[in-house]
C-alpha cells in the first residue's frame, strides 16, 4: 500500500484546491460590495483616485480599477464583466443598439470635462496655431514647420492608436473624420506623447490636460489657450466631456459611488487629477 | 503493482506530451477560423500588397504590406546586431575564455534573455532613442534602426547560448586531429570547429530570428508606429506584431478588422513555422554530413 501514497497525497492535493476554490469563489459571490470599473485610459487615474477613497470610506467595498480603453470598457460593460465603463467618447450607436439587444439601456454620467492640448516641444517659436492648420499637419498637407510660420524643419507628427479614446476625439475635434498621414507616430499613452514631443525639437502632438508637464508646450488653438476655464465653457475648440456608463440607472453600491465622483469633494478630486471639475 | 505503476506513469507522461500538442492544434485551428473569412472576403493581393493600413475609417482599407515590410526590416536589422554579437560571444566563451570567465560570462548573458520585454521596451524609449535621435541628428528617435538595435540586443542571448552549446558538442577528436596535423589555433577554429557545430550555429541564426520576428512589446514601444512603408533606416514603422497588440482591443469581435488581425497573426505563425522549418533540415543535413547520428 506503501507506493501509493504518492498517488493518494495527490488526490488529497487535489479536492482541497477544489475545496478552496469552491469557497473562495462562493464568498466572492456572498459579499456582493465589489465594484468593477474598466475603460478609459484618460479616465483611468480619476477612477482610481476616486475608488482609493470611496474605499477608505467605505471599507467593507472593493472596487476594482482596470483600463483597456473606452471601447474595452463598454464592450464589458455589454458582455456583464463590468460594472461601470469608463469612457473618453460618447457611446457609439452600435454600441447602444448591441445592448439593447441584450435588453440593456446603458446610462450616461457626465464625470468631468477634459481638454486635448496641443503640444510642441518648449523651443518651437510658434505658440498658435488654427484648428485649420492642426488638420493640415495631422492630414499631410503640411510637412515643414517653415509653411505654417515655424522654423524650417520637418515635422514630427505624434498620433495614439486608433484604439484610443484621446485618438477618437482628437479625430473627431480636430481632424473632421479625415485620415491621419501613414507617417505619423503611434503611441500607446498619453505619457508617451509627452514623453516623445518633449524629446523631440520638431515634433507635434496631442494629449490630455491632466498630462502636460513643463517639458512640452501646449499651443494656442484658434486663438483660445487651453485651460479650465476655457474647457469648461466650451470655448476651447478641443474640449470634451469625461463619462462613466452604468446599465441602466445606477442602484445600490455603484450609485453611492457614482453620487461620490459627483459630489464637491469628488469634483475637487477631478480638478487634483488634472482635469476639469463641473463643480 | 509495480506494472500497474509504471503503466500508470507512462500514460500520464504520454497525456502531458500530447497536451502541447493539443495545444498547437488548437491554436493553428483557432487562427484559421478566424482568419479564413478575412482572406476569403479581402483581395488576397491587395490585402498583402496594398499600401494603406486605415482599419477603422470607413471605408476601411486592410493593406498590410507595410507591416510585412516593417517586420522584415527589424529583423533583419536586429540579425545584423545579434549574430555577430551573439556568434562572436559565443567563441569566445568557448575558445579562448578561462574557466572561470566562462562560468561567469555565460550566466549572466543568459540572465539577459530573462529580462522582460517591457523593460526593453522602457529603456530603448527613454534613453536609446533619444540617444540616437541626438547621435544621428535625427528628427525622432522613435524609427526601424532604434528598434532594430533594442531587438538584436534582447536576441543575443538566444544565439549565443545555442552557438555555445553547438561548440561544445564538437568532439574532442575533431580539434586534436586537427591540431596534430600542424594547424594553428585561428585554422583548427576557422576550418573544423566552426564547420563541425555549424549546424547549431546556423540554428542559433534561425531561432535569434523567430524571437526578433515574434518580439511585440519593445516595438510596439520603440518602432514608432507608423504604418507606412520606410524610405530609410531612420523611419517610424509598424511591425505586424506591434499592429495586432495595439488594435486587438478596440476591434470589435467577429468583425473584418478582428478578422484581419488573426490573419496577420496567421501570417506571422507561417513566418516563424519556415523558421523552425529550416532550421530543423540545416540541423539534421549537418549531422547526417558529420556522421554525428544524435
Amino acid at each position: 500500500m506503501k507506493r501509493f501514497s504518492l498517488l493518494r497525497q495527490t488526490g488529497i492535493m487535489f479536492i482541497l484546491t477544489l475545496v478552496l476554490a469552491v469557497a473562495t469563489g462562493g464568498s466572492a459571490d456572498a459579499a456582493g460590495n465589489e465594484l468593477t470599473i474598466k475603460g478609459s485610459t484618460t479616465v483611468l487615474p480619476v477612477a482610481q483616485v476616486m475608488a482609493e477613497v470611496f474605499m477608505d470610506r467605505n471599507p467593507d467595498v472593493d472596487i476594482s480599477v482596470q483600463g483597456g480603453g473606452s471601447g474595452v470598457g463598454i464592450a464589458s460593460l455589454l458582455d456583464g464583466t463590468t460594472d461601470i465603463a469608463d469612457s473618453s467618447r460618447k457611446i457609439k450607436d452600435k454600441e447602444i443598439a448591441k445592448a439593447e439587444e441584450k435588453g440593456m439601456t446603458p446610462h450616461e454620467i457626465v464625470i468631468a470635462m477634459d481638454g486635448i492640448a496641443v503640444i510642441v516641444h518648449p523651443s518651437n517659436i510658434l505658440s498658435y496655431l488654427s484648428k485649420e492648420q492642426i488638420k493640415a499637419i495631422y492630414t499631410g498637407k503640411v510637412s515643414n514647420w517653415a509653411e505654417i510660420g515655424g522654423e524650417d524643419r520637418k515635422i514630427v507628427v505624434v498620433s495614439r492608436d486608433t484604439s484610443s479614446g484621446t485618438f477618437e476625439a482628437f479625430e473627431n475635434l480636430a481632424l473632421d473624420k479625415e485620415k491621419v498621414r501613414p507617417d505619423a507616430l503611434t503611441t500607446a499613452s498619453n505619457q508617451a506623447v509627452v514623453m516623445t514631443v518633449a524629446s523631440s525639437p520638431n515634433a507635434i502632438g496631442y494629449a490630455g490636460l491632466g498630462y502636460l508637464t513643463d517639458k512640452v508646450k501646449p499651443l494656442r488653438v484658434d486663438e483660445v489657450e487651453c485651460t479650465r476655464e476655457t474647457i469648461l465653457s466650451g470655448a476651447y475648440p478641443l474640449s470634451r466631456p469625461l463619462f462613466m456608463y452604468t446599465k441602466g440607472e445606477p442602484e445600490g453600491g455603484t450609485k453611492l459611488f457614482i453620487d461620490f465622483i459627483l459630489s464637491e469633494e469628488g469634483q475637487k478630486l477631478v480638478d487634483e487629477e488634472g482635469f476639469v471639475g463641473l463643480k | 503493482m509495480i506494472r500497474f505503476r509504471e503503466r500508470l506513469y507512462k500514460w500520464i507522461f504520454a497525456v502531458l506530451a500530447f497536451a502541447s500538442l493539443v495545444f498547437l492544434v488548437g491554436i493553428v485551428l483557432t487562427l484559421l477560423i478566424h482568419a479564413l473569412p478575412a482572406l476569403i472576403q479581402l483581395n488576397l493581393t491587395q490585402f498583402i500588397f496594398g499600401h494603406h493600413w486605415y482599419p477603422t475609417y470607413d471605408p476601411p482599407e486592410f493593406g498590410i504590406f507595410p507591416l510585412v515590410v516593417a517586420s522584415i526590416l527589424v529583423t533583419f536589422g536586429a540579425m545584423v546586431v545579434c549574430v555577430p554579437i551573439g556568434i562572436g560571444s559565443a567563441l569566445y566563451i568557448h575558445e579562448l575564455a578561462g574557466h572561470r570567465q566562462r562560468t561567469i560570462i555565460k550566466p549572466l548573458i543568459e540572465i539577459l534573455a530573462g529580462i522582460p520585454s517591457i523593460v526593453f521596451g522602457f529603456f530603448g524609449m527613454v534613453i536609446v532613442a533619444p540617444f540616437i535621435q541626438r547621435v544621428f541628428g535625427i528628427p525622432i528617435g522613435l524609427n526601424a534602426f532604434t528598434a532594430s538595435v533594442i531587438l538584436g540586443i534582447m536576441a543575443t542571448p538566444t544565439v549565443c547560448s545555442i552557438a555555445e552549446d553547438a561548440l561544445s558538442f564538437v568532439p574532442a577528436s575533431f580539434r586534436e586531429a586537427s591540431l596534430a596535423l600542424g594547424a594553428n589555433r585561428w585554422q583548427t577554429l576557422v576550418k573544423v570547429v566552426v564547420p563541425a557545430a555549424g549546424s547549431g550555429i546556423s540554428t542559433s541564426i534561425i531561432l535569434g530570428m523567430s524571437r526578433a520576428v515574434g518580439e511585440t512589446m519593445t516595438v510596439l514601444m520603440v518602432a514608432g508606429g507608423a504604418a507606412m512603408i520606410p524610405k530609410s533606416l531612420f523611419d517610424p514603422v509598424r511591425p505586424m506584431t506591434a499592429t495586432i497588440a495595439a488594435e486587438m482591443g478596440e476591434a470589435v469581435m467577429g468583425s473584418l478588422h478582428f478578422q484581419t488581425l488573426f490573419a496577420i497573426g496567421l501570417i506571422l505563425f507561417l513566418i516563424t513555422l519556415l523558421f523552425n522549418v529550416i532550421a530543423e533540415m540545416v540541423s539534421r543535413r549537418f549531422r547526417l554530413k558529420l556522421g554525428l547520428g544524435r
